[in-house]
């Protein structure tokens, strides 16, 4: 009898633990990633011959009602066409029963990748705008994230953001505890299941209590307050009105946040801008020092002329 | 604000400090109201011309260079009628323009334009 080598073993092990894609149109390629709530692949669609990213939902016992209901919802996230929302081309069951998400592959860095990889302050609330807009584009159409976190956002190659895994979006005003109804999540970084569905680092307070009925925009609006956090770590020279925005973001009691995600996005706006930001009241120094910082050319000039000025005053004297 | 707005009231505020300086020169003193008058006119009148200007070009290289034209020919104007300080006047005139033709490319709106 021959054994079999570990290489060889090892082969056999991942072909068995491969997603069943044959009844789709979709061949296997390889795992991208895993998580609480399923594990990413990467396909190749064989009718249009592209690469896809397919997310597998872990939800084997999935009841005919409740598959009804992703799809239809799968169906909504697909219509939320915008630049900085990735676009769900496909919605199916695989063969063993689960059911999977059909994505565009996005090349480029995740926001937390990107941010390593040493972007500037101005650059990272430049994207982090971009996503709150995407943010609120879905908003708009009644679609909270829930799950949002720098792992979840991707920076493409010609630098657009990307927000993604609507997977365990929620629809505003819609019944959806039938497949909420267990919790099961691992390390802080992984998307947790059931009425906790999120990750514990981005969850606000009420989501983590899986008050699920509760959640609203606002429950967005905290986990992209905690992504600005993140993204405000380790960087020097911080203004107050920065870490304000973060923390009104993130306030725990959902009153105290930006209402709206457009809200949000106009502060940071403003931040870039050297404009005065909603979340933060300065004192006349700072305000005065913000204002020569942003008008720094005009100011010189002007004390150029007026040292010009003095300078002629001196010399005529004589 | 409009950028002829902006060059109106820069203009005429520096204009007005341009024409203050004269206090500092004895033998003119007694004519300051004159000229901080007509400096500030002076500076008005570069301001309207350097903001429309701004209204219809928008670069800054431009625009600063308008500036220094039109304060420096004004300046001159100036100058020439009253028949000497020509540097005294010239140099802040100058730089006066310079300062309104970067504000009103820099700040200011610009009427949207139908299709």
């Amino acid at each position: 009898m021959r054994w079999l080598s570990d290489d060889k073993l090892n082969h056999l092990r991942s072909v068995v633990s491969e997603p069943d894609f044959s009844a789709t149109k979709y061949t296997f390629v390889k795992e991208l990633g895993r998580g609480g709530m399923g594990v990413v692949c990467l396909a190749e669609d064989r009718e249009l011959d592209r690469l896809i990213a397919i997310k597998i939902l872990n939800t084997p016992d999935i009841t005919e009602d409740l598959r009804n209901r992703m799809i239809r919802e799968a169906q909504i996230i697909a219509r939320l066409e915008h630049p900085g929302i990735v676009p769900v081309h496909d919605a199916a069951t695989l063969a063993d029963g689960r059911m999977f998400y059909a994505m565009k592959y996005v090349r480029g860095s995740r926001l937390d990748e990107y941010a390593a990889q040493g972007a500037s302050l101005r650059d990272r609330l430049r994207k982090f705008q971009a996503v709150c807009d995407a943010v609120a584009f879905a908003h708009a159409h009644g679609v909270i994230h829930r799950d949002l976190k720098p792992q979840n956002i991707m920076i493409g190659s010609f630098g657009e953001v990307l927000v993604l895994d609507w997977g365990v979006a929620k629809l505003l005003d819609r019944e959806d505890r039938s497949y909420s109804s267990y919790r099961t999540y691992s390390n802080s970084d992984d998307t947790m299941e059931g009425a906790v569905i999120g990750t514990r680092n981005y969850m606000s307070p009420e989501q983590a209590r899986g008050e699920v009925d509760q959640l609203d925009e606002r429950a967005d609006i905290y986990s992209l307050g905690a992504v600005l956090s993140f993204l405000l770590k380790d960087q020097p020279k911080v203004s107050k009105a920065a870490h304000a925005i973060s923390s009104k973001a993130t306030a725990t009691s959902k009153e105290k946040r930006y209402s709206t995600a457009s809200e949000l996005s106009a502060d940071i706006g403003r931040l870039l801008d050297a404009e005065p930001v909603s979340a933060y009241r300065e004192n006349a120094f700072e305000r005065t020092s913000r204002w020569v910082g942003k008008n720094r050319f005009l100011v010189l000039l002007v004390l150029a002329y007026l040292l010009m000025r003095i300078f002629l005053i001196f010399t005529s004297r004589r | 604000m409009s950028k002829p707005l902006i060059g109106v009231i820069l203009g005429a505020v520096l204009g007005a400090i341009d024409g203050l300086t004269a206090w500092f020169t004895p033998a003119v003193r007694d004519q300051l109201f004159g000229i901080v008058f007509g400096s500030t006119i002076k500076g008005i009148i570069a301001g309207v011309a350097i903001g429309f200007f701004a209204r219809k070009f928008h670069s800054l290289p431009i625009g600063i260079l308008f500036g220094v034209l039109v304060g420096a020919i004004l300046a001159w104007l100036v100058a020439f009628m009253q028949g000497g300080y020509y540097f005294q006047i010239i140099l802040p005139g100058t730089l006066v323009g310079l300062i309104v033709g970067f504000a009103t490319q820099k700040y200011g709106n610009t009427p949207a334009t139908a299709n």
